[in-house]
């Protein structure tokens, strides 16, 4: 009965570490949901592109690790940028089923074109950390960094969206787009400054993935569905329930598979998921 | 036409303004003037044009011909965004506060020019002076005010940029009969502060009570002007619209 409450223990550890990361995924789509009322499909892939780069900027061009990271923020923060510039700015007067196809045709794009470029095969930067062992329980460290990282990433978002003009700006579109000029705000200033935005804290991801994932061209099909779920789970656009939803979403995926396999904790935390849709279609926390 | 008087700067001068909207013009060879330290209205029926008008002087709708003047200076070519930064603030028809943002947001949003905010913390404080009420709530969600409250919240939004010339479209809008006598005061008390003011109103009676002049805005065009007591004195408006 001890050794099983241990593990147990390490399970909803391990979940809340895991929800971290997760909660970290969500904000950045929630982000550019809520403001601009456009879901990124290709959200993922963007996270894919940033992962390849600080595969590049550190294997093969050499730099130091922190530095091909940030490098790699700053490519996946132009990358959004150039995402609604150049491809939902032509479609964001259009029916959001367009607007859904166009970002599922972004995805398909980064899939193949990353296929193509950078060969099937799964890449490795080749960092590894020792595990932390307290007790019986042990941790892998690039989920603690990630779980710090995704937490602060989290608290600046929040400090920049709730103390500075622009934060406040953004927060303020997403409820009357129309008059925002009357305030001296230019909207699609705000839209591009959101979507470099989101794509800074998909290039965050990235830095944290990559320590613990392969990279290799369909990874984004690992965390666009499961981030995609947490968000509708959390009520789109909606940052805090996002960030809820993640941790419960994570819970069931770690809890789950302690107690079944590895596997099935997936299975039960989509089944939790459907039935939430049956009871509240507009996500837990959602409005309307 | 009895365009403004002698004395005082102009501030504000639409030149033969025509404006609309995609297929349909709303405003004909409109011509006005407002001069500094003066409150003038607009006043006119429902659908004559008079939210167009601020819209239009607000670059929120083209200009289609004439001129807008701000000070000498032209505002045809200029962005809706930058108005703002020209000294015209509005205060939108219906209030527009950002429902789900707390009193204290909306006036930041007020003061969002980079202009304006050095100067935040100061004029926050000149706006709870005025409206002491905002300053009790100031940590409410906007959406729950009362309408009063929110269109004190409107005003003092508009007030937190520093603006030359504030626009008020309808403030007495929706509000019960008693708030809306409390709204005027408000207004008045606004124009004594020394602030310049474009008001458009459809509640004839009560305007003109409170500002210099007035014109006459009929299916998008200026019928006719005045000042506020040639305006009451007049037949057209006393038969028309105040049903004596």
């Amino acid at each position: 009965m001890q050794i099983f409450d241990v593990f147990l223990l390490e399970a909803v550890l391990n979940g809340l570490l895991l929800g971290g990361l997760l909660a970290l995924l969500s904000l950045g789509l929630n982000l550019v949901f809520g403001v601009i009322d456009v879901i990124w499909i290709c959200y993922a892939e963007l996270i894919m592109v940033g992962m390849y780069a600080i595969y590049y900027f550190y294997v093969v061009f050499g730099w130091p690790l922190l530095l091909a990271m940030a490098a790699g923020v700053a490519l996946v923060a132009a990358a959004g940028a150039a995402l609604h510039q150049f491809v939902i700015r032509p479609v964001l007067a259009a029916e959001p089923i367009n607007q859904l196809l166009v970002t599922g045709g972004v995805l398909f794009f980064l899939q193949a074109a990353a296929t193509l470029a950078f060969g099937i095969e799964f890449k490795n930067i080749g960092v590894s950390f020792p595990p932390i062992v307290l007790g019986d329980i042990s941790f892998s460290m690039p989920r603690l960094i990630a779980f710090g990282v995704a937490l602060a990433g989290m608290l600046a978002m929040y400090l920049f969206l709730t103390r500075t003009y622009m934060g406040t700006a953004i927060r303020a579109i997403s409820q009357d787009r129309a008059i925002m000029p009357l305030m001296g705000v230019n909207p699609s200033r705000i839209f591009i400054i959101t979507s470099a935005l989101g794509g800074a804290l998909a290039g965050l991801a990235s830095c944290l993935l990559v320590l613990q994932y392969d990279i290799h061209p369909a990874i984004g099909l690992s965390f666009g569905p499961i981030t995609f779920l947490i968000c509708v789970l959390g009520g789109l656009g909606n940052m805090v329930g996002g960030f809820v939803a993640a941790f419960i979403f994570a819970q069931f995926i770690s809890v789950g598979g302690f107690f079944l396999a590895v596997e099935w904790g997936y299975v039960i935390a989509f089944l939790f998921f459907i039935a939430v849709m049956f009871w509240r279609p507009q996500g837990i926390w959602g409005g309307k | 036409m009895n365009l403004a008087a002698s004395g005082g700067h102009a501030m504000l001068r639409l030149d033969g303004v025509s404006a609309g909207y995609e297929g349909f013009q709303a405003l004909f060879n409109v011509s006005l003037e407002v001069r500094s330290g003066e409150s003038v209205a607009v006043i006119g029926p429902n659908g004559a044009g008079k939210t167009t008008l601020l819209r239009t002087i607000s670059k929120l709708i083209e200009v289609t011909s004439g001129d807008i003047q701000m000070q000498d200076r032209s505002l045809n070519d200029v962005p809706a965004h930058e108005v703002i930064a020209r000294g015209i603030a509005q205060v939108p028809e219906g209030r527009r506060l950002f429902a789900r943002l707390t009193v204290e947001d909306n006036l930041k949003m007020g003061a969002f020019l980079p202009a304006a905010r050095p100067r935040h913390a100061e004029r926050l404080k000149f706006v709870y002076s005025l409206f002491p009420r905002l300053q009790e709530r100031s940590a409410q969600i906007a959406g729950t005010l009362s309408g009063g409250e929110q269109q004190m919240c409107a005003i003092g939004r508009a007030l937190m940029s520093g603006p030359k010339l504030l626009l008020l479209d309808e403030p007495s809008a929706g509000l019960a009969p008693v708030v809306v006598q409390s709204i005027f005061e408000l207004v008045r008390r606004i124009c004594a502060e020394g602030y310049t003011v474009l008001i458009v109103e459809q509640n004839i009676r009560q305007v003109l009570k409170v500002v210099n002049r007035a014109y006459l805005l009929e299916t998008g065009r200026i019928k006719s002007s005045g000042s506020s007591a040639e305006l009451l004195a007049s037949d057209e408006i006393r038969k028309a619209y105040l049903g004596i």
